[in-house]
């Protein structure tokens, strides 16, 4: 309808009932449409306030990788600001170690991130250990299965990584087969140290116990099945659009982002750059095992994945040369003074000290006898000072801060876990992006929830 | 006998031939000092033990932080252990002398160098140089700890790009410098980790933040803000991140109870892990 037609009409539009008012709008902007170009008028309307909603992720919501709290601003479905809100797993590891003795820090710490028990336990005794200055005297055979038990939890780590994250996007065969896959490797564990998670296996000084019967074994039919098992997850996924789309260009972070927020592990080998602290600052002697860093040069979550996926056939290559270096030998320091008295055994009644070990200090020697007591309920003294020790967990720079004041316990733990520090960087992969992208880019930098908080 | 920090020395000298004009007490003496409650915070006061090597090197300076009494964690009275009157000192080492060896003479000159390319004096920075356990860490005066920082990062020689965080450590007896902020630096240029240590009293617990030079810094410093209550001067939102916003204290302290309760089993009662007895 024209404008000549309207006001020519004006008196018989005022007796029609249903029609349109002629009263002002009281509230809100007034925008008036007529005929144009559709992205324009959108253009024209600029940023509206009322359009901005501030909406809670979490801390109880499935694709949060536990209790984690995203507080998200949105102007439609686009992430306008995004601020982390954690503490919810909050358990005072560091302050608990604080009250326990050097060897008992290991059962709390392995528990702090609980996808990679391992790598907590191993990063805590190696700075121990230089605390103590016996690095070098730890024997080859414990520092050969600390290498093979970190490998295989690295598996295990990105495999749930890889299973939460397709379980996300909506992939939930992914998630089956991550899940089935880590089951595999969790079934070596449980047959090495006696639990699937919180194993508190690699002690001060060595391990808590040597390989049982039958354990290489179980690790070389893991190898013949788990690379069929990975390359199945390929299949599905390396090339599939709907992974891919969700992916790409999805959570980017590149190299100056990833640095200046010290962003670790794989999201900062999307980078391309091939930093591991495996190959650059070797510990363990992984400098005389055979394996390649893998990197990408997407900076996105599907380089993320990709890495994962390679350095998953890189740890089974580790954990192969691992098996042909296993020659019979102690697990634990020859020191007396350090070393844990007795070895677990299976016994009757369940995992418990050995009973050879039991008769010797109960009928034949008072002296082993008050050695044994000495040291599982005093302790070992390690000599004032502080270490730093940093080991490259599946998520990143996993860092110890040991301080001791030459007591038998630690005067202070601390951990740098790359999780916390990979977090902060949620924001600067998630501002701008859709909503739905914040679960595909959290999901890549594979936080997980009990490291965070510790 | 002073903590030595003089930067000078950086120079070939070899170990072996080293002047040495003081002579090392005897391991594990002490030289008396002002105890824990003394006024003096001069750190010269100090009581200063020097423990010699197998080899004849001198170990790092050790500094007496505190001292401890008694066995078992009993304090008060119905100390019938007799250990009631042993003394232990709390030493923490605290101070290396040039030449420090390897790389770090060559870290610790291009510092030297690029602190006085900006007008600042090596002392009025560092107050300490301290390699232990093949770590170096330098004592940095709070108020130059951002300049510091900055050198340490953007020097060609230096480029401390990485920073994995700060960490408190609390030691209540360390009188005038009890609340210790402690930053670790990587080099990813040359492959390299340096330790810098803040010092801050309980009474003034304020540390310069170094978000705007390391923003990586800004979780963990609130975490140490929770933990500690140092407070990171210039950091864009100083608020708690692990403990809810209006707890009271700061969890990590020394003097923070670890809090717990008894546990009772067949009878018997186990009383929490803080009120064990305890041998450290």
């Amino acid at each position: 309808m024209s404008t000549d037609e309207r006001s020519s009409q004006g008196p018989h539009r005022r007796a029609d009932p249903y029609a349109a008012t002629d009263s002002e709008p009281t509230e809100g902007t007034v925008f008036t449409a007529t005929g144009q170009d559709w992205d324009d008028i959108v253009r024209s309307i600029g940023p509206a306030p009322e359009e901005r909603i501030v909406v809670n992720m979490g801390p109880q919501h499935p694709s949060t990788h536990g209790v984690l709290r995203l507080i998200l601003e949105l102007e439609g479905e686009t992430v306008t600001e995004l601020r982390c809100g954690i503490g919810y797993l909050h358990t005072g590891i560091e302050k608990n170690m604080e009250f326990r003795t050097w060897t008992q820090g290991v059962t709390f710490c392995t528990r702090m991130d609980y996808l990679s028990p391992f790598y907590n336990e191993a990063a805590y005794c190696l700075a121990v250990e230089r605390l103590l200055g016996v690095t070098d005297e730890i024997p080859d055979r414990a520092t050969v299965i600390r290498v093979l038990l970190m490998e295989l939890n690295r598996i295990s780590s990105h495999l749930v990584a890889l299973a939460t994250a397709g379980m996300e996007l909506g992939a939930l065969t992914v998630m089956t087969f991550g899940f089935r896959e880590r089951e595999l490797v969790l079934d070596v564990f449980e047959m090495i140290t006696g639990l699937r998670m919180n194993h508190a296996f690699i002690r001060p000084g060595g391990l808590a116990q040597d390989l049982p019967p039958g354990a290489v074994e179980k690790v070389r039919d893991l190898l013949d099945l788990m690379p069929k098992r990975l390359r199945d997850i390929r299949l599905l996924l390396d090339d599939n659009p709907i992974f891919r789309l969700r992916t790409e260009g999805i959570g980017y972070l590149d190299l100056a982002a990833c640095m200046s927020l010290g962003v670790s592990g794989p999201p900062l080998r999307s980078t391309g750059l091939p930093w591991d602290l495996r190959k650059s600052q070797p510990y363990c002697g992984y400098e005389t095992y055979e394996f390649a860093v893998q990197t990408q040069t997407t900076c996105d979550a599907y380089g993320r994945y990709l890495i994962r996926m390679a350095e998953m056939e890189e740890s089974l290559k580790i954990v192969e040369q691992c098996l042909d270096r296993l020659v019979p030998g102690p697990v634990m320091i020859a020191d007396r003074k350090i070393a844990w008295p007795a070895q677990l055994a299976l016994g009757g009644d369940g995992l418990g000290n050995s009973l050879d070990h039991i008769r010797h200090i109960m009928s034949e020697s008072m002296e082993a006898l008050i050695h044994h007591f000495k040291l599982v309920t005093e302790g070992f003294r390690v000599p004032s000072g502080q270490v730093y020790s940093a080991i490259e967990s599946p998520r990143g720079e996993l860092g110890v801060h040991l301080v001791s004041d030459g007591g038998t316990r630690p005067y202070r733990a601390h951990f740098r876990d790359p999780s916390f520090t990979n977090l902060q960087a949620v924001a600067a992969a998630c501002e701008g992006s859709m909503i739905s992208d914040v679960v595909a880019a959290v999901a890549s930098l594979d936080p997980v929830m009990g490291g965070v908080d510790r | 006998m002073t903590i030595d920090g003089s930067h000078g020395q950086v120079d070939g000298t070899t170990d072996a031939g080293r002047p040495d004009d003081d002579v090392p007490a005897p391991p594990g003496v002490v030289t008396p000092g002002p105890g824990p409650e003394g006024e003096s915070p001069a750190r010269e006061d100090r009581a200063i033990v020097t423990v010699p090597g197998d080899d004849g090197r001198v170990e790092p300076i050790a500094e007496v932080v505190g001292t401890k009494t008694g066995m078992f964690g009993i304090d008060g009275t119905g100390d019938t252990s007799g250990y009631g009157g042993l003394v232990r000192t709390i030493a923490m080492p605290r101070a290396t002398r040039a030449p420090y060896g390897g790389w770090f003479d060559a870290t610790a000159e291009s510092l030297g160098n690029a602190l006085a390319a900006g007008g600042i004096a090596w002392d009025d920075a560092i107050e300490s140089v301290l390699v232990d356990r093949g770590e170096l860490t330098f004592f940095v005066r709070r108020h130059a700890l951002l300049d510091v920082c900055r050198r340490l990062r953007d020097e060609a020689e230096l480029r401390y790009e990485f920073c994995a965080g700060v960490s408190g450590v609390h030691f209540p007896q360390d009188s005038g410098r009890e609340l210790h902020a402690v930053y670790h630096l990587l080099s990813i240029t040359h492959n390299r980790r340096i330790r810098l240590v803040a010092t801050c009293p309980d009474a003034d617990p304020h540390v310069p933040s170094v978000v705007s030079v390391y923003p990586t810094n800004d979780w963990h410093e609130r975490e140490t803000f929770d933990f500690f209550g140092i407070v990171f001067d210039g950091h864009p939102a100083l608020t708690r991140i692990q403990m809810p916003d209006d707890w009271p204290g700061h969890p990590q302290r020394k003097d923070y109870p670890l809090g717990g309760i008894p546990v009772e089993y067949k009878g018997a009662s186990i009383p929490p892990p803080d009120q064990r007895r305890a041998y450290s």
